[in-house]
């Protein structure tokens, strides 16, 4: 929950904080922005070119301020001190893995002690609506990073039982200089995906955030200097994808990329990977998830469920349950139901209290929406609410629901990436299968029935590297979360996210007799 | 490593007829375009056969046979996996009955003596396919502690029609290496032999079907890389694929990938393995191993110890020995018990390694044995040796799959290991020293994704292999093996009965916030 990083707190007073609506603070009122430039070994930098790019509110589309631009030159230089930093006898080399954790935890310290700044940063520049930002985004991160930390030393290799007069065994080595590119959506969230695991198994690291959302990164950077990691273990360079992010997907002396984004990028990271040094690649790519409703679940819950997993940060998760499954008998009501919840909405300002959804992040996002949005009318889905822009500033759109989707529509085969549900009838177990794995995404997937029998069926059948069943969206650092086909390559969280991040090296040593 | 009593191998068996088509849905098929390419015997450099050429047409052919068997409900997916795990152990057994057979065509298709071929690969063989079998039903996935009111599992599923393309030094155990946990796990594959040797996977084609896998699970499809490969490797439907071969063709197939649908993919490709020997060392053994670890298999090893250090003040006599060792090298036709080495693969190869010879000589290495072909017939090579090589000379540099051996000098532990590392491989080393400190900060310090320490080329089923940097990506072997070949999903199920715990909790009355991660 929010407030258990205490560990002790009373259960009656834990209760207590999950229900009270005092726990979480009001937003800051004043705030300054404080780090705009290139964080490369612990310090501050111009970008080489001495360009700088603009960073918006996307509730009011107004400026925040400008942040130096990173570019190849930016990113060769970031590389060449992560490249050092990860030397043969370094600080960071010769670190013991249990202070590795230690500085991980500090980390998350330093995240929990600046909060609330973050979390309005957040909102600010993410239009995230601040009472998500401060539990999920900010709880969120500091969960991971210290789930991670206690990983630093616990990363265990094996000792092997190989054939013949031989003792093997296997150490599990950082791969080196990882280039880690994250989205807008979750600016911290993803940022501390990519450290926790990167940085708990030894690595070092150039991040690039997203153009859009670079503020908090670059917080978070003065943070990890702050804790005392070794100059240029974690370097950020803020800048543009075909720019910056193409450096990094192509060069020479990192050894390893993570993105997190459009399967169109991934695509090219992939390829860029493949073109340069066969640098390992892990992706975290697009989704469209389906989300299945049997007609014996319970409808409160399914409908609460489905709508939070579509609406959710104006529908700007990679896990969107944006096909929804309905069976035929309850299809009516369930969309009446959904309908009404939907237009409980209050837009606004992200910092206000009274309001669920904030703008979507920028007007790209926006325009593309809305074209998707008039897809739907035109293609013959049935809109049930919303359909347009709300208000006349800002990147708003209304909650909006389509019924009588049929498969083939635009909307129910691309990614929207805002807060348009689709929702779908079907008849049998065996069509509501072939209909959700019909796609190229495998991401994520929902069920929801109080039958044990279709529960266990439908999670083994489904394509998705995550499925919930009467739950959506419940993630948590111990589980691991990736993609089937294209929407992904690897897992990150968990154990398995280790995996990414570490060479496995043999060790086979010559004795001179062996015993059992 | 290497039992020099033979007396137990079984007779090479007389080869009269080779399986030589397409092997899809457990059926034999000439190839959509009716083109056949020849095999030749190294050792004499006369065809074999002719072999039906695999081509996209084919490939697609394949995929198909190969989706269907794993569709939702087919034998395939509906099988327990014990029962998976007790085909592998068939499979092994019937490659077992047939062992001098395999063993005589391996040898007279890719030219390795016929001892080794019986001793070493088919013995991996086996082992491997036993590994595996016994993997099948001990994969497990995890019950995992999430926060809130949540239970949560992982399966460890089958990715889906996997590519697996192979290359021509070891083509029995590459096969080994890349069925047995592909079909452990339950997954279907397409397989592309190298147009080189594609004999022995043919006939292991038949005993799959004898053993009584369902048509389509395994599909082998012989032809060349730049037309069934590359058909493979960008296949929007094939979901993964594994490729042992050179890096240039690694990075082809990452390309493909990216360009197309993202498969996964795991490579194991080149490298130029160093073999790091200590004056402290055993000199009698770290000569001989030094000499194995080039020279077995005519030095067509990815792994081959191709930049031998020594260190200065033993390196005057190291290398006496090794010439010593490389002149006592027998030479010779493969079915003969007595030869140490056969030909070279085929005569590109054979070219391309007198080639590096030449370029040795030029840039200024010193000769100090063999250099040049060894027979006027068949693609034979001398056991060739060049001292005082340094690291910027092209055969310091790059890979040159043959019996050629580079000696270079060091002084100190730091410089070596800087040396050492400065390649774009990252395969194999080993290390030669009767000092733990040594042995414990050389294997620490090389990048690579195998060190051996006082002995070379130990490979056990067991104990992973793969590269670091542009050696490869991925690990085969061992249970780390396992991970290439299985698609993770996370299975979060609400729990009910608890009510008082909730999941989304409310921030005023008419809102809710999800329970996400907080």
């Amino acid at each position: 929950m929010a407030t258990n990083e205490g560990q002790k707190i009373p259960e009656e007073e834990q209760t207590a904080a999950k229900l009270g609506e005092g726990t979480i603070p009001a937003p800051l009122k004043e705030w300054k922005i404080q780090y705009t430039k290139i964080f490369i070994n612990n310090e501050w930098h111009n970008s080489l070119s001495g360009k700088k790019f603009p960073v918006f509110n996307p509730a009011n589309e107004e400026k925040i301020c400008e942040v130096e631009e990173g570019d190849k030159e930016d990113v060769d230089k970031a590389v060449k001190a992560a490249r050092s930093a990860f030397q043969i006898g370094s600080p960071w080399r010769t670190m013991d893995a249990s202070e590795r954790g230690r500085l991980l935890n500090r980390l998350a310290d330093l995240i929990e002690r600046d909060r609330l700044l973050l979390a309005t940063l957040e909102s600010v520049n993410g239009g995230k609506v601040f009472s998500n930002a401060y539990l999920m985004d900010l709880g969120g991160c500091v969960k991971i990073l210290r789930y991670f930390a206690s990983w630093a030393d616990k990363n265990q290799g094996r000792t092997i039982p190989i054939d013949g007069k031989y003792f093997s065994y296997t150490r599990h080595e950082p791969v080196g200089v990882c280039g880690q590119i994250i989205p807008w959506n979750f600016p911290l969230l993803m940022l501390a995906w990519k450290l926790g695991p990167a940085l708990c198994c030894g690595n070092t690291v150039v991040v690039k955030p997203a153009e859009q959302t670079p503020l908090t990164a670059l917080h978070v950077a003065s943070l990890v200097k702050e804790a005392g990691f070794p100059p240029g273990v974690v370097n950020i360079v803020p800048g543009y994808g075909p720019t910056a992010g193409e450096a990094i997907s192509s060069h020479m002396n990192i050894d390893k990329v993570a993105f997190t984004g459009s399967t169109e990028v991934g695509l090219r990271i992939k390829e860029a990977a493949g073109k340069s040094n066969l640098k390992r690649v892990s992706l975290e790519l697009g989704g469209k998830s389906p989300c299945i409703v049997f007609a014996d679940s319970d409808m409160d819950t399914a409908v609460e469920f489905a709508h939070q997993g579509l609406f959710i940060h104006q529908g700007q998760t990679c896990t969107a349950a944006s096909r929804l499954f309905v069976e035929e008998s309850i299809y009516n009501e369930f969309v009446r139901r959904s309908v009404e919840r939907a237009k409980k909405y209050v837009l606004g300002n992200p910092l206000n209290q009274e309001v669920q959804q904030g703008p979507q992040i920028d007007k790209e996002q926006y325009t593309k929406i809305l074209d998707l949005i008039e897809s739907g009318k035109k293609e013959g889905a049935k809109l049930e609410c919303g359909g347009g822009p709300s208000g006349n500033k800002g990147y708003f759109i209304q909650p909006t629901v389509f019924s009588n989707v049929t498969d083939e529509m635009r909307i129910a085969k691309e990614e929207i990436f805002g807060p348009v549900q689709q929702i779908m009838k079907f008849k049998t177990i065996d069509e509501v299968i072939k209909r959700a794995n019909n796609t190229h995404y495998g991401l994520a997937a929902g069920i929801f029935t109080k039958d044990l029998d279709k529960a266990l069926t439908i999670s083994s059948a489904l394509q998705a590297g995550t499925v919930w069943v009467n739950c959506y969206g419940s993630f948590s650092p111990q589980t691991p979360f990736g993609g089937f086909k294209m929407s992904g390559n690897g897992r990150e969280m968990g154990e398995y996210g280790l995996h990414e991040y570490l060479e496995v090296k043999t060790v086979t040593v010559k004795i001179s007799e062996k015993n059992s | 490593m290497l039992s020099r009593e033979t007396s137990w191998i079984s007779s090479p068996n007389h080869i009269s007829k080779c399986i030589k088509y397409i092997f899809i849905d457990n059926e034999w098929h000439d190839a959509v375009s009716k083109k056949t390419f020849a095999t030749i015997n190294p050792s004499t450099g006369e065809e074999i056969c002719q072999v039906a050429e695999g081509d996209k047409a084919d490939v697609d052919k394949a995929v198909k046979a190969a989706k269907n068997a794993f569709r939702l409900g087919s034998p395939w997916r509906k099988m327990d996996a014990s029962y998976r795990g007790a085909l592998l152990n068939r499979l092994a057994d019937l490659i077992e009955r047939d062992r001098a057979y395999l063993a005589t065509l391996e040898t007279l298709d890719n030219g390795k003596p016929y001892a080794i071929s019986y001793l070493v690969d088919l013995d991996m063989v086996l082992k491997c396919l036993r590994y595996y079998a016994g993997w099948a039903d001990k994969y497990h996935g995890k019950t995992i502690p999430i926060d809130g009111d949540f239970f949560s599992y992982t399966r460890h599923e089958p990715i889906g029609v996997c590519a697996q393309i192979i290359p021509w030094n070891f083509p029995l155990l590459m096969q080994a290496w890349k069925l047995g946990p592909a079909l452990a796990t339950g997954n279907v594959v397409v397989m592309k032999v190298a147009e080189q040797t594609p004999l022995t996977a043919l006939y292991v084609a038949n005993l799959i079907k004898e053993a009584g896998f369902p048509p389509g699970v395994v599909n082998i499809v012989p032809g060349f890389g730049p037309t069934a490969g590359a058909a493979l490797a960008s296949h929007m439907e094939v979901d993964k694929v594994a490729f042992t071969g050179s890096t240039e063709v690694g990075h082809l197939i990452q390309v493909a990938a990216g360009k197309s649908n993202l498969k996964r993919v795991t490579l194991e490709l080149g490298g130029k393995s160093p073999n790091i020997i200590m004056s402290d060392a055993d000199l009698d053994w770290a000569v001989e191993q030094a000499h194995f670890a080039l020279f077995f298999n005519q030095g067509q090893c990815c792994c081959a110890g191709s930049r031998t250090f020594v260190q200065e003040d033993i390196y005057p006599e190291f290398v006496e020995r090794s010439v010593a060792r490389a002149k006592a090298r027998v030479v010779g036709n493969p079915f003969d018990s007595r030869t140490e080495q056969g030909p070279q693969v085929d005569e590109e190869q054979f070219k391309k390694i007198l080639g590096y010879i030449n370029l040795g000589k030029k840039e200024g290495a010193k000769l100090l044995c063999g250099g040049g072909p060894a027979a006027d017939r068949g693609f034979f090579v001398q056991p060739t040796i060049f001292g005082d090589v340094k690291d910027n000379m092209t055969i310091a540099s790059e890979e040159i799959f043959g019996p050629v051996m580079q000696i270079m000098k060091f002084k100190t532990i730091e410089e070596v290991v800087e040396r050492a590392n400065d390649s774009k491989y990252g395969l194999a080393a080993a290390v030669f020293t009767r000092d733990l400190d040594k042995a414990n900060y050389l294997s620490q310090a090389l990048q690579a994704g195998t060190v051996w320490i006082n002995c070379y080329d130990v490979f056990g089923a067991q104990s992973p292999f793969g590269g670091y940097k542009m050696s490869g990506n991925g690990r085969e072997l061992g249970e780390y093996g396992l991970q290439a070949y299985t698609e993770v999903k996370t299975v979060s199920i609400r729990n009910y009965p608890q009510q008082n715990i909730c999941v989304f909790f409310p921030i005023s009355p008419s809102r809710f916030v999800i329970f996400f991660m907080s």
